[in-house]
């Protein structure tokens, strides 16, 4: 038999209306595969045991009564910048570190009322801002995968989503919620071999998510198939009066478009993505999932996105002016860390010194730098502009194509101590997602190679906005042709 | 456009961080790497390009001017640092 540790969420859920398995066994299985690994991996920030369990037995009343719901009694990860009513939230920083939501976010909510079950709030970095899960207040995340003979070697699970990522890779969760501000979900996907996808800005309601960016912030699922992202998109996602910016627009079933095919899709093939020094195992990669599409009957367009290129520096004005505005609300007065002063403005200084850690610090203070008298029009007003042609590059592609292929990074996972001297570097792990976020469009990650020291790659797949069903679609294709089966050094059940 | 310590000081200052004076040379060699780096948009002829503020295409809903919730002063204190009955407590601010 299956260890319950190893079922796919369908195939849990598959599971549970047979009663092949109660709810009760699948979580307390979950539990014990995060006491064993997490103290390792660090991917939990709060395990729930307590509640994931009445939970789950509530789960199990459910289905014996015949009224399961779309994922009752499936144990997910909730990343910790998720608002949930009752549990400690930290956005994985200090200054939120003893906070205790009295409500709950909408994409939680969503899932509590399809009845899933929590087993705790995932690791990430602080305020969703880093590619490396390692500015966590709460120590970094270590990425399950190994590479061959480097037992011990760190590496990071990416980042933001990196434990929420790290859970899932190494079955501590069936699936997990995650958000992505600039490749957040797709890039510790692929760096930790799962899937996870970026819906459209708009189709995931922004309710009770720690705020880092409003205009690019997007929540979505990461799980270890597309099938099983696609069930989570369509619990999390909806209309809510709550959020100003969410789309009033239908959801549709997700699931049922993975086994779509991609017969007589135009997929775009952006030659801008092709970068000077891109590692040869990625663009062969990408050559494969290329190939893989061609032969499933979809035809390949070469396209164009000629602002590709500025989207990084557009991003790094765009992002942590943003920020300096959300995170002005951390002032050490209505909830959250206080540190004490002389006077009302040197509390607010001493806290959010404390508070803040150096990256969160740093990004708060270029974006009230871009955003101060004399310096906004040069910065802020230019980088909405570059922004508004980034969008106008996909919007003339989507005259040609139905869905753009790419990489999803420019690189597997790499050691904790590499790439941390110079902020730069880090950014650039995000050269491949942060068009989806500044053009508000769909992006998902699938897992579809190994690099030679068998660390699992990525591929992505961007579509039109509020056309999520092309994407999983293509995804679909793309993991049935790869029939990724590579596993995680570290993991339940190993 | 490069920083210098003066304004990087005045930028903590308004962004309400404390900065110690051992800490400046170092983040405004920080800042200005990537304000370098984020030059490069200068390059770009965005003249007559509208500015793009939201992530989406839709214009905002507009909704009724009317109180649809409320009666949660406890909640809304529960996590307070410091409160005086059903108020905020900050230090004096007024002499």
């Amino acid at each position: 038999m299956t260890a319950p540790t190893d079922f796919t969420l369908a195939g849990a859920r598959a599971a549970l209306a047979r009663r092949e398995i109660s709810a009760a066994e699948l979580t307390r299985a979950h539990l014990a595969a995060i006491e064993a690994l997490n103290p390792r991996l660090n991917a939990y920030i709060s395990a729930t045991p307590e509640l994931a369990l009445a939970q789950a037995e509530a789960a199990d009343a459910a289905l014996a009564r015949g009224e399961g719901r779309a994922l009752t009694g499936i144990p997910l990860a909730i990343k910790d910048l998720f608002c949930t009513a009752g549990t400690r939230t930290t956005a994985g920083s200090r200054i939120l570190g003893n906070f205790v939501p009295p409500y709950e976010s909408t994409v939680s909510g969503n899932l509590l009322r399809d009845g899933a079950v929590f087993l705790g709030k995932a690791n990430l970095d602080e305020f969703a801002m880093g590619s490396s899960n390692t500015t966590s207040a709460f120590g970094p995340v270590e990425n399950p995968w190994k590479r061959e003979g480097e037992a011990e070697t760190f590496l990071v699970p990416g980042g933001s989503s990196g434990g929420s990522a790290a859970a899932v890779a190494a079955r501590l969760a069936l699936g997990a919620t995650a958000t992505d501000t600039g490749g957040s979900i797709r890039q510790p996907a692929a760096f930790c071999g799962i899937a996870g996808i970026k819906p459209t800005y708009g189709r995931c309601s922004r309710f009770g998510i720690v705020a880092f960016a409003s205009s690019l912030d997007q929540a979505g699922p990461v799980a270890r198939t597309v099938e099983d992202c696609a069930i989570l998109l369509g619990s999390m996602a909806g209309f809510d009066p709550k959020d100003s910016t969410s789309a009033d627009i239908a959801v549709p079933d997700f699931a049922a478009a993975c086994a779509r095919g991609v017969k007589g899709l135009r997929i775009g093939i952006p030659r801008e993505y092709r970068l000077d020094g891109l590692p040869a195992e990625i663009a062969a990669l990408w050559e494969q999932g290329m190939a893989w599409l061609k032969a499933e009957g979809a035809e390949l367009v070469e396209i164009s996105l000629p602002h590709t290129k500025y989207a990084l520096p557009t991003y790094y004005i765009v992002a942590p002016a943003e920020a300096s505005s959300n995170l002005a609300r951390y002032d050490g007065v209505r909830f959250g860390l206080r540190e004490n002063g002389e006077d009302l403005k040197d509390l607010y200084e001493r806290t959010r010194a404390a508070g803040f850690g150096e990256e969160v610090r740093r990004r708060i203070l270029i974006g009230t730098y871009v955003l101060s008298a004399g310096y906004y029009d040069a910065y802020y007003l230019k980088a909405q502009q570059v922004r508004a042609l980034i969008k106008r590059d996909f919007d003339q592609a989507w005259e040609k194509v139905d869905a753009i292929l790419t990489p999803a990074t420019p690189s597997a996972a790499f050691g904790r101590d590499e790439k941390q001297d110079d902020p730069v570097a880090m950014y650039l792990n995000d050269v491949f997602t942060v068009t989806a976020n500044l053009a508000g469009i769909p992006g998902l990650a699938v897992p579809a190679g190994q690099d030679v020291k068998g660390l699992p790659l990525g591929l992505q797949v961007l579509g039109k906005p509020f056309d999520e069903e092309t994407v999983f679609a293509v995804g679909g294709a793309i993991e049935r042709a790869a029939g990724f089966t590579a596993l995680p050094a570290l993991r339940a059940a190993a | 456009m490069s920083l210098d310590t003066a304004t990087v000081r005045r930028v903590a200052s308004l962004a309400r961080i404390r900065v110690e004076e051992s800490e400046l040379p170092r983040l405004e060699a920080e800042l200005n790497g990537i304000l370098g780096w984020i030059e490069q948009l200068q390059a770009v002829d965005t003249s007559s390009v509208e500015p793009m503020a939201g992530g989406g295409n839709q214009a905002l809903r507009m909704r009724e001017d009317r109180v649809t919730d409320g009666d949660m002063q406890e909640k809304v204190l529960a996590n307070a640092p410091d409160r005086a009955g059903a108020f905020f407590a900050v230090p004096k601010v007024v002499e």
